[in-house]
């Protein structure tokens, strides 16, 4: 317990790290997979190889993909840049589905609704499309969230890792304190991230909250 | 890379490539099988009763948070040993959680109307259980293997960091050598063996799925 105390200022330090890590990808992978999607549910055909292309790419070890990177980006194998492009190609994969599929079920009359009323192609993936697509976006965002949260530490075997580290740390010195701590603050950032996505959620979609079941009349 | 795969030499012996792939296959399946025979009666068991749901479902979004590196280290410390059994332990808490979720959710999702045909015709529980529930639920059962298997495959890497073999071994090797050839060689071999893994287990569901749900 004592090792808690007197290690107080590395266990934040790799908390911020992990923290860091995991979810500056999240939010470069919606930043890549809102346009990707939206061009894909405009040509059509685009939209199955890319959630295939994305299937491959999840499929693929992240112990794997941290290596590699470096070689394909020319950087050192000792930067968070891999990390962060590893875990991007993670959300990205992941979330190019939700997308397609949240904008997919935006009605057909709801959207030439908004045609009619003058939206243009923007304006009305902004304000009408995207809102309607919120709820199976954040299906995809709260899983890559809380798998990043949890991959994250894998790079503790390269050297960079966040919370990963005092896995390592615990091992080599064969001292379990910090491998609990560290597991136990993990699962705590992981549902922590995931409270949060549900509330933004929630803030987004407000009509989702005031909409009242529609009863049948027999 | 290209020379370190191309030399004959790096595929044979006991430290060879071939060998490290039955190594990594072997922590791979025996994980898998052991998962396997915790997580289906169970998911069986709570898909078919429908007591307990709430465990099967928070399992899939549970396990997703879990650390595998945390958990490995944690097994070898709690154990008090370094090799097979810390790393088993590891692998199946991951393997466990997908297979049992969507054993659940592919047996609970069958339509009761369904269910109340087989019984209006005379079929026993167990019958149901074997004959309705659990072919209609199958392409669910395959997918959440899959992902397991996936999950195990990857995460096998790290066996190497308790000193045992498999295809971690190049990357935890080639990392303190600071031989990335080396490294480059494992991680690819690692993300080949998943891709072919994937997509024998999408061959295994197009054989075993029956075909009356496929066209519907």
């Amino acid at each position: 317990m004592s090792w808690i105390g007197d290690n107080l200022g590395l266990i934040w330090e790799q908390l911020v790290e992990h923290l860091y890590l995991a979810i500056l990808p999240v939010i470069l992978g919606l930043i890549v997979s809102v346009p990707l999607g939206y061009v894909a549910t405009r040509y059509s055909w685009l939209a199955n190889p890319l959630i295939a292309f994305g299937g491959i790419l999840y499929s693929l070890p992240s112990i794997a993909l941290f290596i590699v990177l470096p070689a394909i980006l020319g950087t050192k194998v000792l930067s968070t840049v891999n990390i962060i492009v590893a875990l991007t190609i993670y959300a990205v994969s992941l979330l190019i589905r939700n997308v397609i599929d949240g904008l997919r079920s935006v009605p057909p009359d709801v959207r030439q609704s908004a045609v009619a009323v003058g939206y243009g192609a923007v304006h009305r993936l902004v304000a009408v499309d995207l809102p309607i697509a919120v709820p199976v976006i954040f299906t995809g965002l709260r899983v890559v969230t809380v798998a990043n949260i949890s991959m994250v530490s894998v790079g503790a075997v390269i050297g960079i890792g966040g919370l990963g580290e005092l896995f390592t740390l615990g091992f080599q010195k064969d001292f379990l304190t910090p491998v609990v701590v560290g597991v136990v603050l993990s699962l705590g950032l992981a549902l922590l991230a995931d409270l949060v996505l549900v509330t933004l959620q929630r803030v987004l979609t407000p009509w989702a909250r005031t909409a009242t079941p529609v009863v049948e009349v027999a | 890379m290209w020379e370190y795969l191309t030399d004959p030499f790096n595929w044979s012996g006991t430290e060879g490539i071939w060998a490290r792939i039955l190594q990594h296959l072997w922590y791979t399946f025996a994980a898998l099988a052991l998962s396997l025979v915790i997580a289906l009666p169970v998911g069986m068991r709570i898909g078919h009763t429908r007591r307990g749901a709430f465990l099967a479902i928070n399992a899939g979004n549970a396990a997703r948070a879990l650390p595998s590196l945390g958990l490995l280290m944690l097994a070898v410390l709690l154990t008090d040993q370094i090799g097979f059994l810390p790393v088993l332990i590891a692998l199946v808490a991951l393997g466990v959680p997908p297979i049992l979720a969507s054993t659940y959710a592919g047996l609970s999702g069958v339509d009761p109307a369904t269910i109340d045909a087989a019984r209006g015709m005379g079929m026993t529980g167990r019958e149901i259980l074997t004959k309705v529930e659990i072919p209609i639920g199958l392409p669910l059962i395959i997918s959440g293997v899959r992902s397991a298997t996936l999950q195990i495959v990857s995460t096998a890497t790290i066996a190497a960091l308790v000193s045992l073999g498999g295809l971690g071994r190049y990357v935890i090797d080639g990392l303190k050598l600071r031989d990335f050839p080396q490294m480059f060689t494992g991680a690819l071999l690692v993300a080949l063996l998943a891709l072919l893994l994937d997509a024998l287990f999408a061959l295994i569901g197009r054989f075993t799925v029956s075909r009356g749900l496929k066209i519907g």
